[in-house]
């Protein structure tokens, strides 16, 4: 087999760049065990949050939080999107049983603590993810896109079919523990919450994180490019594409919990299918096929909101067109972005750094 | 062909297909001994992808079996191929065109892992060294097939005869005993076609080889037994130089052997 490797020299000295470059600190930052790595970066991000909610009101703690769990939310979204290339128009259904799961807890069992609350709304949502998955594993593109488009719809119903169990259309409202009594003073109770929320959402990230940089991601990707070649490759398609299911479904549930728990109220008016065609949106807006991509779709989903209101509301214009405002601001954005940087604003991110560096 | 000829690995008898009122293939078999190169030919619509995907179990054929060391395989399908130890390439290049090349032959060396699922969900565990293990792996097998510069690079930005490279890495990587090669040929240079030839000889000490190819030079350069189709029968089995002299076999091709090596 020299033969083989001897006519490609030439070639391979036209490129000295791919020549066994020098480690860079990137390299050497990505050849460290992912259970090392992922929890490190999350760690950096905890201080950050706590650094910013530090500075912020109890407002910007509210939004720092909703940041957080929409970026969860849409992580889940990206494993099964981005990685495994199904389509789901419902991930706020899973949203909504994270969040009555949540709900229910808090009121029916409120002794139990907030990190079991989690586990167990996790456990409930891949369950459900189980089974929808399981339904749907035989649907391709638009007609699975059409099925958990009907899931998204028909679930929040449920609250209105058992209003003495769901509240109705008033949903469910609660009032959840704060910071505890040895943290008083410390921080405020939204810093805590806000917090806690980042937590949840980074323990998430790191799961999803792992996953997805390792086998079971790369079998995800390779099913999505190809499915044939995928199967010969012996990587169960069937089976890995239920499992990216699952794991986005508990990443939603987990997401709906946070958001419940940051509320304090869980109703059937937060889960519609609009949420569920925000967070794909969003999906796309921040790029698929990266983690990075649902940090900046959360930023823009959450942010893009509160910059049109506060528009709206410098402008003094009427609460018609201020209503709509932040649906319009997001609507130009997503096409902006998705014409100039299809690969959305990861797309852009990693190109203007490539432009750093080539600069250099 | 050694003398003393070994069980076959892989050796399917009396297949028989047809599709409604046409008979693709009537009471074929093929045979293929561990160590040996078997070339399977013949005209356009002759049967040959017909039969082997009758062997990788895309298609059910209404008689005939396929058993693989001795065993019969009964309703497998392609997904099964790779735990049994047989890989297949695909006519086209089937490379995974959002991994890059390494991610590519990591994914053909995937059942080398030893970890379970709960290493692969959570990190723990066997994760890291099976990381290590697959792309150390991926790596020396494009080292081998001369691609190891383009590890990193996406498939989509390779030369064309690069690519095939990288698919004949992810096809062996995970170390088959049975190679079942698709056309491999199709679309190379002919430096690209001498270096191919070499590793297919190569393979030679390590697994069986079933080649369904349409370049004569590189089915008579490779082949240690060849087998000709023509309209969905065997007409002639044997040694290159045997099939190179078989008037039945000339007559299938019209005659003009130099035509049909121009034609693939």
């Amino acid at each position: 087999m020299v033969s083989l490797s001897d006519h490609e020299s030439t070639s391979r000295d036209k490129q000295p760049e791919s020549t066994a470059p020098a480690p860079t600190v990137g390299d050497r930052w990505r050849a460290l065990p992912a259970l090392v790595r992922f929890p490190l970066a999350a760690l950096a991000a905890f201080a950050a949050i706590l650094a910013l909610t530090s500075v912020t009101g109890p407002t910007g703690d509210l939004r720092i939080g909703s940041v957080g769990y929409y970026m969860l939310a849409i992580a889940g979204l990206q494993l099964l999107i981005g990685y495994s290339g199904q389509i789901s128009l419902g991930h706020g259904a899973f949203m909504f049983i994270g969040a009555y799961t949540m709900a229910l807890l808090v009121l029916n069992q409120p002794a139990l603590p907030l990190w079991l609350n989690m586990i167990i709304t996790v456990v409930l949502s891949c369950t459900a993810g189980v089974l929808v998955g399981a339904a749907t594993a035989r649907l391709h593109g638009p007609y699975l896109a059409g099925a958990t488009l009907a899931l998204a719809v028909g679930l929040p119903a449920l609250t209105v079919r058992y209003p003495e169990l769901l509240g109705g259309s008033n949903g469910l409202a609660f009032s959840t523990r704060g910071a505890p009594a040895s943290l008083a003073g410390v921080i405020t109770n939204t810093q805590w919450q806000a917090a806690a929320v980042w937590g949840t959402t980074l323990i998430g990230l790191v799961v999803l994180a792992t996953i997805s940089a390792g086998r079971l991601g790369r079998r995800m990707r390779a099913l999505r490019d190809d499915e044939a070649a995928a199967g010969l490759a012996g990587i169960p398609v069937g089976r890995t594409k239920v499992i990216a299911f699952v794991i986005s479904a508990g990443a939603g549930g987990l997401a709906g919990a946070c958001q419940a728990y940051l509320l304090g109220t869980a109703t059937p008016s937060s889960f519609t299918v609009t949420l569920s065609l925000s967070l794909l949106a969003a999906l796309v807006l921040g790029g698929l096929g990266s983690m990075w991509g649902a940090f900046f779709g959360a930023v823009a989903l959450v942010y893009v909101e509160v910059w049109g209101e506060e528009l709206a509301h410098a402008l003094a214009l009427d609460s018609n067109v201020a209503n709509n405002l932040p649906i319009v601001f997001f609507g130009v954005l997503l096409i902006l972005v998705i014409l100039v940087w299809p690969r959305g604003l990861h797309g852009m991110a990693s190109s203007l750094a490539d432009l750093v560096r080539r600069g250099r | 062909m050694t003398t003393t000829t070994p069980a076959p690995l892989l050796a399917a008898e009396g297949i028989t297909v047809r599709f409604g009122g046409l008979t693709a293939l009537e009471d074929v078999g093929l045979s293929v001994t561990p160590g040996s190169v078997v070339g399977l030919i013949g005209p356009n619509g002759a049967g040959k992808t017909t039969l082997f995907n009758a062997v990788s179990g895309v298609i059910r054929p209404q008689r005939g079996t396929v058993s693989w060391k001795g065993r019969v395989l009964r309703r497998h399908r392609p997904h099964h191929l790779a735990d049994l130890g047989i890989a297949r390439t695909l006519q086209g290049l089937n490379l995974f065109p959002g991994l890059s090349a390494l991610d590519n032959v990591m994914v053909g060396a995937d059942r080398l892992a030893r970890g379970g699922p709960l290493a692969m969900l959570t990190g723990l565990g066997r994760y890291h060294s099976d990381e290590r293990r697959l792309r150390e792996r991926a790596m020396a097998a494009l080292e081998e097939f001369g691609a190891a510069h383009a590890a990193r690079a996406m498939p989509g930005t390779l030369p064309f005869g690069v690519q095939k490279r990288v698919a004949l890495a992810r096809a062996v990587v995970a170390e088959p005993e049975l190679l079942l090669l698709d056309e491999p040929a199709s679309g190379l240079s002919g430096e690209d076609m001498d270096a191919l030839a070499a590793a297919i000889r190569s393979f030679r000490s390590r697994m069986g080889v079933l080649l369904v190819e349409h370049h004569m030079d590189l089915v008579m350069a490779v082949c240690d037994h060849i087998v000709v189709l023509n309209f969905g029968e065997v007409i002639a089995t044997g040694p290159p130089e045997r099939i190179q002299s078989d008037p039945a076999v000339a007559e299938a091709y019209l005659g003009d052997t130099e035509e049909v090596g121009a034609d693939g």
